[in-house]
């Protein structure tokens, strides 16, 4: 076994998710076992059956709160957590489960299984930060292999991570990008969506569909506008686009629930 | 009377997912095994519902971070399907093209950091890489070919936002993927001593006895190893359309699991995944890997579930070659994505995930908002047998110690590579020795 001793003790939690943010840290190929000689990697399920017990300098956390087992579990990863960021659009804001948050949560799960009754579920799927104080959300869905590297060390060395928080369109402009919106109407959620992708939506040449959730002050109430006056979207396309990877995120939510409200008046 | 005894593994490690196992057995036999998932339902297909028809890939990619490539290409296959569109023979290259980078990358994961640290006794990759520097170096610039691969035609490696109903939002150009031969190419020489490698493991001796023996169930297709295409065989004759898929195969609701178990009517289990696919297919692999399995004498039917490891390496390799191929032949499609009318239908489909036969059905309105989605994904189709397995090969593992014979049997759980996210409408493992009630 490996020389332990004062290394920082790193955990990575799973909660409600599909595990695609803690597959960033094994997709780390050049960096991995680099990182795995500077820290103790002491809780990792997914990757390893060794279980070191808290505390932990840092815990990641991925994944969202939808049972009340999992609202006891994350109060105590808390208590042996020196340090606590969630990773990814489930933690941060909930997921694409959160969905149900709009819905009848038992017609859901009458419509997938035969036996809704051996099925235990909140009504609500819930970011980590809505159970326990979180020290940083690093967004996305998932989330940017590069930036959970530069958490990881800023935590490690107890400074701050440096994560812009402005918008996919300033990496859009840094990439030489032609805007699709301005040049094909396309669409684009780009002008109030967290940077961090490196703008990819654009350079595919489709509109961004906010993966990365809302960024620093969005004015979702100003695109909304001009998606309807200028790319003619209807309300549908509206919706969809603020309400799927982070649409319990409070910015995307509240305009979605004002969009339905508008076309109900209209 | 016999004393009774459990095996309990309450948490599954270098799975993908939140699964237990929990056997119970005594002198006299194994009297209950379940592998529980108690992974939190999702409800993909119900929140699908109301969705347009082009966020189907986007949404269902999120149901796994490990196989969102297989997921999109179902998801898509289905849709056109639905509303008859056919792409071009340029596009489908370039799907399966996207699809050797998923094979590759999930197939390494498992090979190097999830199953070998089993056969060498490492609890993970990073402790199996103190003692196995270079091969654990070799898994992960492997992995980083296949990443590169879904990266440049996905434009991401998890959750990938290039691919699109009818096609793809963005080609590439050809000398884009020129840029990758040189990686792939030196790549592919070290999946050639991955499977040399994964051959030289000692492998616990099992298989089934007569009466007991597997069902496996893959695609087939005439021309070519099966990814996107082809027809549902299985080794006792089964041999359908994906539109059948639905007459045949039934899924059940147990208490234990949130996921569903799949069944074959009046048949029962059956297994997905790489030895089906391998033992129904083998005379379709890429030449060069024919001759190597041949070569190390590894026969072109496994039946031993803990040489599927050897499997996924030969099945990574095709994907090289498979890749480099594609790649040699590229012509740029004319047009990125195919289009058609919008129009009330239902289409579905299966294709090969890494991990099996992913099966996909959707409806769609005449404004193309899908009214009904039903995802089958390959771990809630093996999970019948990885039950079965466990209780089939106790009794030959019972003298083993208690620390060992609850590691072999998580081993047997891993030689499925189950992902436990995926079959959420989808596992927990208690190894029960001694009297005591099931948790």
């Amino acid at each position: 076994m490996s020389n332990t001793q004062g290394k920082p003790k790193l955990a990575v939690w799973k909660f409600a998710s599909c595990d695609g943010c803690q597959l960033s840290l094994l997709d780390c190929e050049d960096e991995l076992l680099q990182l795995a000689d500077s820290i103790d990697i002491a809780y990792f399920m997914e990757a390893s059956s060794r279980q070191v017990e808290g505390p932990y300098d840092l815990s990641l956390v991925e994944g969202s709160i939808t049972t009340a087992d999992d609202e006891r579990r994350i109060r105590a990863v808390r208590d042996q957590s020196r340090a606590l960021v969630t990773i990814g659009a489930c933690a941060t804001a909930g997921g694409i489960q959160a969905l149900r948050n709009f819905a009848d949560v038992e017609e859901f799960t009458a419509v997938v299984y035969a036996h809704p009754e051996y099925i235990a579920t909140l009504k609500t799927s819930t970011a980590i930060s809505a159970h326990v104080p979180v020290d940083f959300e690093l967004q996305g869905c998932p989330v940017n292999k590069r930036q959970l590297l530069e958490v990881i060390s800023a935590f490690l060395h107890r400074r701050p991570p440096q994560v812009p928080p402005h918008s996919v369109c300033i990496e859009c402009k840094l990439r030489g990008n032609v805007c699709v919106w301005v040049a094909h109407g396309t669409p684009c959620l780009g002008p109030v969506t967290h940077a961090g992708c490196g703008a990819i939506c654009p350079s595919y040449n489709r509109g961004c569909y906010g993966c990365y959730g809302p960024k620093e002050n969005p004015n979702t109430a100003s695109l909304c506008h001009w998606w309807r006056e200028e790319l003619g979207a209807d309300q549908a396309t509206l919706i969809e686009n603020l309400r799927n990877f982070n649409a319990a995120a409070p910015p995307f939510e509240r305009e979605s629930r004002r969009q339905e409200q508008r076309d109900g008046e209209e | 009377m016999a004393k009774s005894k459990t095996i309990k593994v309450d948490y599954l490690a270098r799975v993908e997912g939140e699964g237990a196992l929990h056997i119970r057995y005594d002198d006299s036999g194994v009297h209950d095994v379940k592998l529980k998932i108690f992974e939190p339902p999702r409800f993909f297909e119900a929140f699908m519902r109301g969705r347009d028809y082009l966020e189907a890939p986007d949404i269902t990619a999120r149901i796994c971070g490990i196989c969102p490539v297989a997921y999109q290409m179902s998801a898509l296959h289905a849709m056109e399907h639905a509303l008859g569109l056919v792409p071009t023979p340029e596009l489908r290259a370039l799907r399966r093209l996207i699809y050797c980078g998923e094979w590759i990358e999930s197939h390494v994961l498992h090979i190097y950091m999830l199953h070998a640290p089993d056969f060498l006794g490492y609890d993970s990759a990073v402790a199996m890489a103190k003692d196995h520097p270079k091969i654990v170096q070799d898994g992960l610039q492997i992995k980083k070919a296949g990443n590169a691969l879904v990266r440049l035609l996905g434009g991401r490696e998890v959750h990938p936002i290039n691919v699109r109903v009818g096609g793809f939002y963005r080609v590439p150009g050809t000398t884009e993927l020129e840029t990758l031969r040189e990686q792939l190419q030196q790549a592919r020489a070290l999946a050639e001593d991955t499977v040399r490698w994964t051959a030289s493991l000692p492998f616990p001796q099992f298989e089934r006895a007569d009466g007991d023996q597997y069902e496996f169930v893959a695609l087939s297709h005439p021309d070519e190893y099966p990814m996107n295409e082809g027809r549902i065989v299985s080794t006792q004759g089964l041999n359908i359309d994906a539109q059948e898929y639905e007459q045949y195969f039934r899924e059940e609701h147990v208490e234990y699991s949130n996921a569903l178990h799949s069944v074959l009517e009046q048949r029962g289990a059956y297994m997905v995944g790489p030895m089906a696919r391998y033992n129904l297919n083998f005379d379709r692999l890429a030449p060069r890997v024919q001759r190597l399995a041949e070569e190390i004498g590894f026969p072109p039917f496994c039946a031993n579930p803990f040489q599927s490891i050897v499997v996924r390496s030969l099945e990574v390799l095709h994907a090289f070659d498979e890749a480099l191929r594609i790649i040699d032949d590229y012509r740029p499609p004319s047009e990125p994505f195919v289009s058609g009318t919008i129009r009330a239908a239902t289409g579905c489909a299966a294709t090969e995930a890494p991990r099996g036969l992913l099966y996909h059905r959707y409806s769609v309105d005449d404004a193309g908002k899908i009214t009904a989605a039903r995802i089958v994904p390959p771990t809630s189709q093996n999970q019948k047998t990885i039950e079965e397995d466990l209780r089939l090969m106790l009794p030959q593992f019972m003298h083993l110690p208690e620390a060992r014979l609850r590691a072999r049997c998580e081993q047997a759980i891993r030689n499925y590579d189950p992902c436990i996210s995926c079959s959420t409408h989808f596992l927990q493992l208690h190894l029960q020795r001694g009297a005591g009630a099931l948790g």
